[in-house]
């Protein structure tokens, strides 16, 4: 007597229930607070925001604590939160010329403008674990630099005033910057709606193709022009109102790669630039952006597209770390119905090839 | 037979920025004539192929081709889907590097097969015969029908392009350098075997080759370029026998003195 | 964060709802041709039926009765798991019985029982192009769709046949709608495309992830891609299910003991279930089937 499994719903709440009870762990220890995660595990809960492209600290934690710090699970809880929210309407681009920095460095100019400042930044830590972190001892409080200025010049308009690299790329008058999360997406692509893909791709994806560059696969001969992270001011144009409105602060990392450019048929030899920005704290991943960004731009230069960090279609298809994860993880779904008739073919086919070799046994024994 | 040109081309150009790419180029082809341009690399010659077969834009002029309906339809204005039809029934194109015009990861039979279902063949037993057909034509043993032209030499992968192209009885073909990768033995017999195929079939072509003994095997008319312009045309024999320009008696005299 | 549960009925905003309803009426007007459209972020991952959970979010109503199967059955998690969804976030009412529904989501598998007019049916698509395998490019297919160049996938058929001695496509066996466009029916076994050929019902595909949406209308010539010396056919199965004995239907196999013994059951758990409901067994069933539940 065979009684057909039954039960789906049940097993569902129990499993559900058992990964509450993982996620809280021993009931002794205090559970960690959303404050907690945000204040002592800040890059964790950046990468979140910028990876589900919403800039909000506290869902973000939530969403961290809730995928017991599953960063690409905490991304997509937050990004399918994200979606449902209503459209106001589309900021100004935020100013990085005014960016209050809290660190900003440039690799082609030994000094220049508003300085160098590090910031906290892990360059430059011996990579030793601290027992002083085991325990919650006295942190000195941090010392800052006095009178830094509120607008720090930008090393590409440094270049741009001799002309020596391309300026900001202009779109037409009537341009509305694309957004890929409420319209359909089409290749080829504008760059506004590649850099939006880039900005809430993978970071390990996005890191490991711009590495493949620099390995010779689509070289672009990079340096990094700078990179700055800071404060940034969000501001909304109110058509009622007729002015516009800061809506606060954000914190975003921007990286200006300079590219080594020798020029083509259309363009005399010029610097070019690859352009990177995140949300929070996150020089990696703007690096990382902003070279596989120049990478993709190889048709604008005439270069060949030979590499994978220059193919829009697969960079593009494949960056979005919840859709990749989501189509990964399906394949432990069912697929019985399909693996069944698999399974008849294969055998129906084995069995004709047997066939097949006993009757050439049977004939050759005849003969 | 008609009496009217397959193909008038007229004052082709193209330019890459200020650079000249061709200039200025005008002829007839007509039914079942082989035309060979001929020059050195740089010469134009693969920039004027890749726009009379509509794979590159010219910057100016035009070419008109008759249609099997006998209308003269400009290459220039037909539609995307027109042009694309155009590709792969009335017309060839044969690559240098077999593997482009090719599908290496699938069979020959389905690789000379493959136009007859594109135009609606729906009959796998015919397919397959007339695959086979061909691939005897082009001296290819009929049980490698099921072989991946991978496991090919470069001449079989050529003679298999070749029959891939002429499944649907083209009226022209297009060949960039087609012995241009081969051993020198392996071009005399694919040459051979393009003579006859040529003739049997009444194919018109136009043939670029840096090789004067490939146009001299193989065409009737040809054009010599150089930097762009056609400096020199008329039957292969009166050019390679009796040259009137300076560059083209250069080119005679330093290749042909076998 | 208490605004946090405050979520539309059936999830998505009516904007977004509207603007997926405008691309499911294209996909309607123009049978088997993929409408891209602005695919949102669901609550579930990709690949796990974000594309037919935001076209059922977007045709249901209140009066509707949804029912949700995946590989045939009511009860297998993922189904279990997207039904529990619409009825939390729409309230609607949901039901196992094939002939109830007004919507029937699925994954890979058709209804054994023949769908009816008025009745909606959503698939879930993992990959909408039928041409994705043979050309990767997006640009690419996207041109020989709109050129009707579909010689490419005869080719593929040619080598299954010069390969195998048949077609050897057991499912998501391409198709062709409305005489025009070369469709995936998405990965449901070939078995049950001859259902999709002139059904009553309305036949919505969506795929999520790859951001598209395409259809069948009632009553639209579906016909699997053949030959004419070697003609579609579907699977076949030597015995008739061990529950119910239902033949001509698909039967899923179930291995009994490590000894390799199997049986062959209906796919379609409903459709078992009602006829055995009728009085029908299979050879399996002991008649003492009621005390032993």
């Amino acid at each position: 007597m065979y009684v057909a499994v039954k039960g789906g719903e049940t097993a569902i709440a129990n499993a559900h229930r058992l990964l509450a009870d993982r996620r809280r762990g021993d009931r002794n220890l205090p559970a960690i607070t959303i404050e907690q995660l945000i204040e002592q595990l800040g890059l964790g809960v950046d990468r979140v925001m910028a990876e589900a492209s919403l800039f909000d600290r506290s869902l973000a934690a939530l969403a961290l604590k809730q995928s017991r710090g599953d960063m690409i699970e905490a991304i997509f809880l937050l990004r399918a939160y994200r979606t449902t929210l209503p459209r106001f309407g589309t900021s100004k681009p935020v100013e990085t010329g005014s960016m209050q920095v809290e660190r900003r460095v440039s690799a082609t100019y030994k000094d220049l403008p508003g300085g160098q400042l590090l910031g906290p930044t892990f360059d430059y830590t011996h990579r030793l674990l601290d027992p002083s972190l085991l325990e919650d001892g006295m942190v000195d409080q941090a010392v800052e630099r006095p009178g830094t200025p509120d607008h720090v010049m930008r090393v590409s308009d440094i270049l741009d005033g001799e002309g020596l690299i391309e300026p900001d790329g202009e779109m037409p008058e009537d341009h509305v910057a694309g957004d890929l999360t409420r319209e359909p997406m089409e290749f080829p692509m504008q760059r506004d709606l590649r850099l939006q893909a880039l900005a809430r791709g993978d970071e390990g994806f996005l890191l490991a193709l711009a590495y493949s560059t620099q390995r010779g696969y689509g070289r672009t001969h990079p340096f990094v022009g700078e990179i700055r992270m800071g404060l940034v001011e969000v501001e909304l144009e109110v058509p009622e109102l007729g002015f516009t409105v800061s809506l606060g602060e954000i914190r975003v990392t921007e990286c200006q790669m300079v590219n080594q450019f020798k020029g083509s048929a259309k363009a005399p030899p010029q610097f070019t630039r690859g352009y990177g920005l995140v949300f929070g704290q996150s020089e990696r991943k703007a690096m990382a952006m902003s070279l596989v960004d120049r990478a993709l731009r190889a048709d604008e230069f005439g270069e060949d597209r030979l590499a994978p960090a220059q193919d829009e279609e697969f960079v593009i298809s494949h960056c979005d770390n919840v859709q990749a994860t989501g189509f990964v993880e399906h394949l432990k779904l069912p697929h019985y119905v399909d693996f069944q008739a698999e399974l008849d073919l294969v055998r129906r086919m084995r069995a004709r090839h047997a066939a097949e070799m006993n009757r050439d046994i049977d004939k050759e024994a005849a003969e | 037979m008609s009496d009217l040109p397959l193909l008038k081309v007229n004052n082709l150009s193209k330019f890459y920025g200020s650079r000249i790419g061709c200039k200025d180029v005008s002829f007839e082809l007509w039914p079942g004539e082989v035309l060979a341009i001929v020059g050195e690399s740089g010469s134009g010659k693969t920039t004027l192929l890749n726009c009379l077969s509509t794979r590159l834009l010219p910057s100016t002029g035009s070419v008109t081709y008759r249609m099997r309906d006998e209308t003269y339809r400009d290459l220039y204005h037909m539609n995307e889907a027109e042009r694309r039809f155009l590709m792969r029934t009335d017309w060839g194109f044969v690559h240098q590097n077999p593997a482009d015009g090719l599908r290496m990861s699938v069979s020959a039979g389905a690789n000379v097969g493959e136009r007859l279902m594109a135009v609606g063949d729906r009959n796998y037993g015919r397919i397959r015969q007339t695959a086979a057909d061909w691939l005897s034509r082009v001296e290819i043993a009929e049980d490698r029908i099921d072989d991946q032209p991978r496991s090919f030499s470069g001449g079989m992968r050529q003679r298999l392009q070749i029959a891939r192209n002429l499944v649907t009885s083209p009226r022209l073909v297009f060949m960039d350098e087609p012995t241009g990768g081969l051993d020198v033995s392996v071009q005399a017999r694919l040459l051979d075997l393009l003579r006859g195929l040529v003739n049997d079939l009444g194919l018109a072509a136009i043939v670029v080759t840096h090789d004067l003994a490939v146009a001299r095997l193989l065409s009737h008319r040809m054009m010599v370029m150089k930097d762009g312009h056609v400096i020199e045309q008329g039957l292969t024999d009166r050019v390679l026998d009796d040259p009137r320009e300076r560059y083209t008696q250069l080119l005679v005299s330093s290749i042909l003195q076998v | 964060m208490s605004e946090l549960a405050a979520y539309n009925f059936a999830y998505l905003d009516e904007q977004t709802k509207r603007m997926i309803r405008r691309a499911i009426l294209k996909a309607i007007a123009i049978p088997g041709y993929q409408v891209p459209f602005a695919s949102r972020e669901m609550p579930m991952p990709y690949g796990w039926g974000t594309g037919g959970v935001q076209v059922t979010a977007s045709i249901i109503g209140p009066d509707d009765v949804l029912k949700v199967i995946d590989q045939g059955a009511d009860d297998t998690t993922n189904a279990v798991s997207i039904r529990a969804f619409f009825q939390k976030v729409a309230e609607v009412a949901v039901t196992t019985h094939t002939g109830e529904a007004t919507i029937i989501q699925t994954r890979h598998r058709i209804p054994e029982e023949t769908l009816k007019e008025g009745q909606v049916l959503v698939y879930q698509v993992p990959i909408p192009e039928p041409l994705r395998f043979l050309e990767p490019r997006e640009t690419e297919t996207r041109k020989m769709h709109a050129l009707e160049e579909y010689g490419l996938m005869h080719v593929k058929l040619y080598e299954d046949i010069a390969r195998h001695g048949r077609i050897a496509t057991t499912y998501a066996y391409p198709v062709k709608v409305h005489g025009r466009y070369v469709m995936d029916p998405s990965p449901t076994p070939k078995f049950d495309n001859p259902k999709m050929h002139r059904s009553e019902a309305l036949q919505l595909f969506g795929a999520g992830r790859e951001k598209r949406i395409y259809a069948v209308p009632p009553h639209t010539d579906v016909v699997s891609l053949d030959f004419e010396d070697h003609p579609f056919e579907i699977q076949t199965f030597d015995k008739p299910c061990a529950l119910c004995g239902a033949n001509h239907v698909y039967l899923d196999e179930i291995v009994l003991d490590d000894g390799g013994k199997r049986m062959f059951v209906c796919s379609d758990t409903d459709f078992c279930e009602t006829r055995r409901a009728e009085g029908h067994t299979g050879e399996m069933l002991a008649p003492s089937q009621e005390a032993a539940e």
